[in-house]
Formats: C-alpha cells, structure tokens, sequence
C-alpha cells in the first residue's frame, strides 16, 4: 500500500515535471510563418522591399523581433499591429482596405471602368450613330455652282 | 451640350494636376511618426565602457536620444561634433545626450567615439529592439523627450545647433510638471 502510495506520487511528481516545461515552453513557430508576416512588413532601410526580402541587417533584425513576438505568443496581427504602432501604418506594405485609404483599392478599378465604358459608348457612336445620317445640304450660290461646274469640266 | 464637353475634358485634368502638385511638394523621406506626443519607450542597454544605460534614470530630465552609426557618412559625423558641444553646454541645465549606435561593429563604434571626443554616453543597440521600439528607419534619427518623458521632436537627419538650442530651450522652458 505505502509502496503503491510512493510509486504514485513518484510518478505523478515525475509527469509533473516532464511536462510543465513543456506546456510552459513556447510553442514552435515556422519559418513560413515568419516569413508571411515580414513578407507584409516594409524594409525600411530600402525601397520598395519587403522584410521578408531584404538582405540588410535592420530587415534581418527585425525578422528576428516577428519571430520572437510569434513564439511568444501572439498572433500574426498583434506582430503587425506591435509595428505599426511605432512606425505607423508606413511600415505596411498594402495599405489596410478601410477609411481614406479604400480611395487606393477602388479608384484605379472605378477608373478602368469609366474608360471601358468610355470607349465602348465612343466606338458605338462612331459605328452605329450616324448611319444613315445624310449629310446637311450646304446653301451654295447657284452662280458659284455654275462655275465650279463648268470648270470642272473644261479642266478635265 | 458641345461646349459643356469641350470644357469637362481639361478640367478633368485639374484634379491630376492637383494631386501632382501635392505628390511634389510633399517629402517622401519626412515620414510622420506615431510615437510623437506618446511616452517615450524605456530601455536598458549597457554603454561601450560597460556602464549601464537606461532611460529611467534621466527621468525628470529633457533627454536627447540620438541614433547614430560609424557607417552613417556624413550626417552623423556632422552631428557628432555638435551634439558633443551642446551636451557640455546644457548637461548642468539638467539636459541629458544618449547616443544609440545601430547595427555597427564595436571597433568602428568605439573609433567614432574616440575621434570626436564623445563624452555623453553611448550604448550599442545590438539586437535593433531600441531602434525598432522608436521606430527608426534611418540613422541619424533624433528624439527630444520631455520631463515627463514624452517624445516631443523626431528629428531625421543631422541635428543642427539651432535645432538643437531651439528645442532644448523650449523644453527646459515648460513647468516641470504638467
């Protein structure tokens, strides 16, 4: 019975302390992971250059800081949100789609279909509207007439 | 109907010219930071003589924090000299210079300080958690923080006497608590 007792609280201390640092242990993040968020992040030391593409020690920082916020921890959005708290919605790469800038989103869309329907009312017109439209008769002095007439003729 | 016509197609130009002449007129480089007006991000780092540095223990004073590199040719090499002599001038006024230097190596960073006399103290931020916690893209970037240790001015690119007086002044000039 006492051993029985001993070899289960033995084990039970033995579980707890293999599996404790384990649950306290933060849980792997893959690179992939990583890489998708950097992926939206900005370089800034660079132009035109993702954190996730650039070589420079700032962006390889900064890649470091994503995955140990993620380890951590925290969801894909809290690291975006822990950078655009400090740089500013800058650092994103696509400007978030609410507010002033859903303009950048939609207008280049609304553009392109004004001059598909531009074009497309211009070409019908140009085709389809005037057939069949005579041209207006042009007054024209019966004299002049006479003699564009007549030397028409004498010069042909 | 014809005259209404002939007239929309140039004014439809007008807001293209507008937005270009915006677009021109605007510093892409000058990018508004967020952490103005915000509480200034505390941090502990050690200094190249191994002395530790924190932001805590200037409080109550007006700190300049200023990001700087070796590499950082010439803007920082223009400042250094500058800020060397505005800290003598105001470091009994209880004003306080904290130089952060970024992705540098030890030797170069310890060959600038050398060179220009430094005597303000200058840490390495080796892991950029300082520099992203102030959301630096560049160096030199400087920060005027407050008494209540407030970041009131960033300032990018080389820090001037007259930048640096001005706005030193006005914040040794505020009533020391709020």
């Amino acid at each position: 019975m006492s051993r029985g007792w001993i070899r289960l609280v033995a084990s039970v201390v033995l579980l707890g302390a293999a599996v404790s640092p384990v649950t306290a242990q933060p849980k792997p993040v893959s690179e992939e992971t990583v890489h998708e968020v950097a992926a939206q992040l900005r370089c800034v030391v660079c132009q035109n250059l993702s954190v996730a593409d650039s070589p420079s020690e700032m962006a390889s920082q900064m890649r470091a800081i994503v995955r140990e916020r993620l380890t951590a921890g925290e969801s894909p959005a809290d690291v975006q949100r822990f950078f655009v708290e400090r740089y500013g919605e800058w650092i994103l790469l696509a400007p978030p789609r609410r507010g002033f800038n859903l303009l950048v989103w939609f207008l280049p869309l609304v553009a392109v279909g004004a001059g598909i329907a531009t074009t497309a009312i211009l070409v019908w017109r140009w085709t389809h509207g005037r057939r069949g439209a005579r041209p207006t008769p042009v007054d024209v002095d019966p004299a002049m007439s006479e003699r564009i007439r007549r030397e028409v003729e004498s010069g042909s | 109907m014809k005259r209404l016509w002939r007239w929309l197609i140039p004014l439809a130009a007008l807001p293209v010219l507008a937005l270009l002449a915006y677009g021109f007129r605007v510093n892409p480089r000058d990018i508004p930071s967020p952490l103005v007006g915000r509480a200034a991000p505390s941090f502990t780092l050690q200094t190249l003589d191994g002395a530790p540095l924190s932001l805590e223990a200037h409080r109550g004073k007006v700190v300049v924090v200023n990001f700087w590199a070796s590499w950082c040719y010439p803007a920082c090499y223009e400042e250094a000299p500058i800020l060397e002599r505005n800290w003598r001038a105001y470091r009994d006024r209880d004003v306080v210079v904290l130089g952060v230097d970024i992705q540098d190596t030890r030797e170069a960073a310890e060959k600038f300080i050398r060179d220009f006399g430094l005597t303000f103290p200058n840490a390495r931020d080796l892991k950029g958690t300082v520099s992203v916690d102030y959301g630096v893209y560049g160096v030199p970037e400087t920060f005027f923080l407050d008494r209540q240790g407030r970041i009131r001015v960033k300032h990018v690119s080389a820090v001037t006497d007259e930048v640096f007086r001005a706005t030193v002044d006005r914040l040794l000039s505020e009533p020391r608590t709020p």
